[in-house]
């Protein structure tokens, strides 16, 4: 893809450079006499048959590129979900047992994943640009995405269709790893996670039920099952914080929890200002002990 | 819009709280975007004071209600084009706010809340796009294309003032959707599920529906007037292949506007069955799918570009030729490459959403489609370049402008190819690469077109030269602004910044979003600069008239006439037997003849019922907009009574007396007589007073 865009980039260039010399070289001249049969020849050449055969060209050049890349038999099916204004991510049972994540997408290095995309609510459109193009979700649809990552490494995404207020708050990371790691990362995923052993974790697990926390949000293993809002099994787990906008951090939690909607224009989490900001950080430290 | 609030008065002022006035919203809560969002407000207030102020200090309402209710096509092209003006000065002063915002919020929230960096983003492309393109091109086709056929009026002068106030009625709406309430943050696209009922239940949707669906109507009426125009108007003798390419490219843009505005009054239609009656088109359940919305909306959409476009190739096509002192080249590859692109430019709508999830073999379908449309414009370019080539090529503003689209509407052709090809779309869809595509596209392919046109005919509308200098200021920010603004936008689509993003977490992007920043305020300049140039140019007006009518060396018929020609037109319809007819005419000297005889002459009466059609159709919207139904209903039914009285309006025309079409021709004979003929070379100074050296 990149070839060929640096290609056109050069065929453009030179195109333009050749046009805008028959431009000066019409402006200046004043003799040297061009007849109108010559003329329509130039303009039936330059103008009609010459793109004509280039575009042609590039078009055959390009139908090997337009077929998707196939999804074989070992990819790994991985599902994401457009929500205002983050990303729903479920992982199949094929692979020995289904578990939910969000906003941070984990991947094996040089298998093909097969994303399959929808949207909860609105349209948003999936994008790794640093992994593959972009394909649009859509409520109702399910699209395919198939990439594979060569490489280890920490790709970021993008929704690339406006979705409302927090649309530019709207990232992701994906992480490419090492077969071997990704294979480890996928076993702690199917176990829920630890019960909190400090006594602050355990008082933040009490306020996180006592609040409603979850009937929006999940954690397997406990009784909140919520599915309104991001799953938080292993929150702990991801780099990022608020869909991909802000560094996992405890002042960044409490933030989040106290006032979303300020944090996040538009997003459906209520502020919750009345929360002492000690009881909040109570839930910061649970939610940090979620790996 | 988290907070409900309750409505005061619900049975007449409908959904109406305090809360929807920006100066309530900005009073409680001061911060820089709702101080912004009340200046705007207050700009537009101050705006209509004054206005109001000073039409009754110069008594002058009397003239203002015989504009508004005139019939004559060239009035409503000239009142088109004012309200193209006016509207082109608020959307590029959004746009500015957004290149602002964008450069301060990398990394930082910056000054505008993300809802108002939103509505600013659908408002200017509604804009740019219903209220300041189409009035635009609407307007100088309306007022040119008549002359230029040699026909006295359009085919339906009431239809056209129908048109024209539903239109005007829509671009009102826009402006009190800045006093009033709040505008849609859904694009100039407002694709539902996010524009239904469900994720946006405020008035913003449904300004925007209102709005477009108003100018959407007025332009199908618009189109069909146009066509009918052309087609059945032509003076004798002028043949389809006689007629001059502004002609050619208005009639492929009419047919265009027939068949593709309706779509879109479809979708905006079904939009609103959704949102007020709870039909579930588009919405996600119970059946909805807003596939169907992407496809209706990309079939009006995509032949819209060319609705935009191909008046102003038509506009290039008049201005390099008159510029170059030559004919045409090519004229006939010309009609048939504008044919072409009106055919074509309905089998490519699907490559707007390439992404969004149909198979590879219709995408790779369209693609093609897409390539293929980029051939015909193509060869336009060479046929201008071979019209310069060996002419006598004048650097007037039109000409200069015209110059810079033909140059910088190459690249904008390139990056639409790699558009095109579905693999790179994939990578380029939705980010700015995108955004500098289509306005690489727009801004020389279309403003300054019409910018061209707009100088090349003014001294026709007014009688007056616009002020050469500060029109090529004007033009200088005009094509600055463009490069300064959009190149770094190419960069930063294809290094990955999406589109209608509030803020950015790429500290990487920051100098080519200054970059463009500063472009954006030398585009600022450059509107500046033609307010300025129209101030100079009327405070000039007596040094720079050309009442004799011809400043130009003009080829077609629209030069013939006095400037500002008189409200017939034509005394005696001229009798065409070539492409040039009024440049061969002069000088074979058989123009400029005295008539010892002029026939009287039926003008379209004044009407008050198409006005009273805009306005009802304002009203009906704004009723609909805050739920006031018995506005809305009062309002429609205003609408059924002007059609119905109308129609039993038998006395449409008034005759000018044969007595005063003769002094009027012999005014301007005299005038014409006493002129000085000048040589190109001081064309652009006082000593043009509209009326050509022909000897050769």
């Amino acid at each position: 893809m990149r070839d060929l865009t640096l290609l056109m980039t050069a065929g453009g260039v030179l195109i333009f450079v050749i046009v805008a010399a028959l431009f000066t070289i019409a402006i200046r001249s004043r003799q040297g006499a061009i007849g109108h049969r010559g003329g329509m020849r130039l303009v039936l050449w330059a103008g009609a048959i010459v793109p004509t055969v280039v575009l042609a060209a590039l078009l055959i050049g390009t139908l090997p590129a337009m077929r998707p890349m196939k999804a074989d038999d070992r990819a790994l099916v991985v599902d994401v979900s457009g929500e205002q204004f983050w990303w729903r991510v479920g992982y199949r049972a094929a692979d020995g047992g289904a578990f939910a994540a969000a906003n941070e997408v984990r991947i094996p290095v040089g298998r093909t994943v097969d994303f399959r995309l929808s949207a909860g609510d609105v349209i948003h459109s999936f994008w790794i640009p640093g992994l593959a193009g972009k394909v649009d979700m859509i409520p109702g649809r399910t699209n395919r995405l198939v990439a594979r990552a060569t490489r280890a490494g920490r790709y970021r995404g993008q929704c690339a269709e406006f979705c409302g207020l927090s649309h530019a708050l709207m990232a992701f990371d994906v992480v490419a790893m090492e077969p071997a790691a990704f294979d480890r990362w996928l076993t702690e995923q199917r176990r829920p996670p630890p019960t909190p052993a400090t006594l602050v974790a355990q008082r933040g697990a009490r306020m996180f039920a006592d609040n409603g926390c979850g009937g929006c949000h999940a954690v397997a293993g406990t009784p909140a099952t919520g599915r309104i809002g991001p799953d938080f099994s292993h929150i702990a787990g991801r780099a990022t914080l608020g869909a991909g906008i802000m560094p996992m951090s405890t002042a960044n939690l409490v933030r989040f929890i106290r006032n979303a909607p300020a944090v996040k224009p538009g997003a459906r989490m209520p502020r919750y200002t009345h929360l002492a900001p000690a009881d909040a950080l109570a839930i910061a430290r649970y939610l940090e002990t979620l790996k | 819009m988290q907070t409900a609030y309750s409505p005061i008065w619900p049975a007449v002022l409908g959904r109406f709280t305090w809360h929807d006035l920006p100066f309530v919203r900005a009073w409680e809560n001061p911060n820089a975007s709702e101080i912004i969002g009340a200046g705007a407000a207050s700009l537009v207030i101050i705006g209509f004071v004054i206005t109001v102020a000073l039409l009754t200090r110069y008594r002058r309402w009397g003239t203002l209600v015989e504009w508004v209710t005139s019939l004559d096509h060239k009035k409503i092209g000239i009142m088109y084009v004012a309200i193209a003006l006016v509207m082109l000065s608020r959307a590029v002063v959004e746009a500015v706010l957004m290149r602002m915002q964008q450069a301060a919020a990398i990394g930082d929230p910056g000054f505008l809340s993300s809802d108002h960096f939103s509505q600013l983003f659908s408002t200017h492309g509604s804009i740019m796009v219903f209220f300041m393109a189409m009035p635009f091109l609407t307007g100088v086709i309306n007022y040119v294309m008549p002359l230029q056929i040699g026909a006295r009026d359009m085919a339906f002068p009431w239809a056209n003032s129908v048109a024209l106030s539903l239109t005007g009625g829509g671009a009102i709406l826009m402006m009190v959707s800045l006093v009033v309430g709040r505008f849609s943050t859904g694009g100039w696209s407002g694709y539902p599920p996010y524009t239904g009922l469900a994720f946006s239940p405020d008035v913003g949707p449904d300004y925007w529906i209102w709005a477009v669906t108003l100018g959407s109507i007025g332009s199908t009426l618009g189109g069909i007037n146009i066509a009918c125009t052309i087609f059945k108007l032509r003076a004798p003798g002028m043949t389809y292949m006689r007629m001059p390419m502004f002609c050619w490219t208005s009639l492929c843009t009419s047919i265009l506007m027939i068949f593709a505005m309706p779509p879109l009054t479809v979708a905006t239609a079904l939009l609103a069955l959704d949102r007020y009656l709870g039909f579930h088109f588009f919405t996600n359940d119970l059946g909805g799918n807003m596939m169907n919305y992407a496809n209706l909306f990309w079939l009006f959409g995509h032949p819209e570009v060319y609705i935009l476009i191909l008046p102003a190739f038509g506009i290039y096509s008049e201005v390099v030729s008159t510029f170059s002192s030559k004919e045409l080249y090519g004229y006939v590859s010309l009609v048939l490459a504008t044919m072409a692109i009106a055919v074509l430019s309905f089998t490519v709508w699907v490559h707007h959403f390439f992404t969004m999830g149909q198979s590879a073999n219709i995408n790779t379908v369209f693609g093609i489609a897409t390539m293929t449309i980029g051939v015909p414009t193509g060869v336009k370019i060479y046929d201008w370049i071979w019209t310069m080539f060996r002419g006598e090529v004048r650097f007037s503003v039109p000409m200069l402008y015209s110059l810079a689209f033909m140059v910088t509407f190459v690249i904008g052709g390139f990056t639409g190819i790699i558009l095109a090809i579905p693999p790179l779309d994939y990578v380029f869809h939705n980010t700015l690469f995108l955004v500098a595509h289509f306005h690489n596209m727009l801004i020389p392919g279309l403003l300054y077109g019409l910018l061209a046109g707009y100088t090349y005919w003014f001294p026709k509308a007014f009688g007056v030269r616009l002020n050469e200098r500060w029109g090529r200021i004007a033009f200088a920010c005009w094509v600055i602004g463009f490069y300064l603004a959009f190149m770094p936008l190419y960069v930063l689509g294809a290094s990955g910044m999406a589109r209608r993003t509030s803020e950015i977490f790429e500290p990487d992007f920051r100098p080519w979003l200054y970059v463009a920043g500063a472009g954006a305020l030398v585009i600022l300049c450059a509107l500046a600069s033609l307010v300025v140039q129209l101030v100079v140019s009327i405070r000039e007006r007596d040094a720079n008239r050309v009442f004799a009518g011809d400043p130009w060396d003009g080829r077609s018929l629209e030069w013939s006439t006095s400037s500002p020609p008189p409200e017939y037109n034509f005394a005696v319809i001229p009798h065409v037997d070539g492409r040039d007819p009024f440049y061969d005419g002069k000088r074979d000297n058989g123009h400029y003849r005295r008539h010892a005889h002029y026939d009287a002459i039926s003008v379209p009466r004044n009407s008050v019922t198409s006005l009273s059609i805009g306005v009802a159709g304002l009203g009906a919207a704004f009723g609909l907009v805050w739920h006031m139904w018995w506005l809305a209903i009062i309002a429609v039914l205003g609408i059924v009574a002007a059609l119905i009285l109308r129609s039993f309006v038998r006395d449409t025309h008034r005759t000018i007396p044969a007595a005063e079409v003769a002094e009027t021709e012999h005014r301007w004979h005299d005038a014409l007589n006493a002129a000085t003929p000048i040589g190109r070379d001081v064309e652009f100074t006082p000593r043009n007073q509209g009326l050509a050296e022909t000897a050769a």
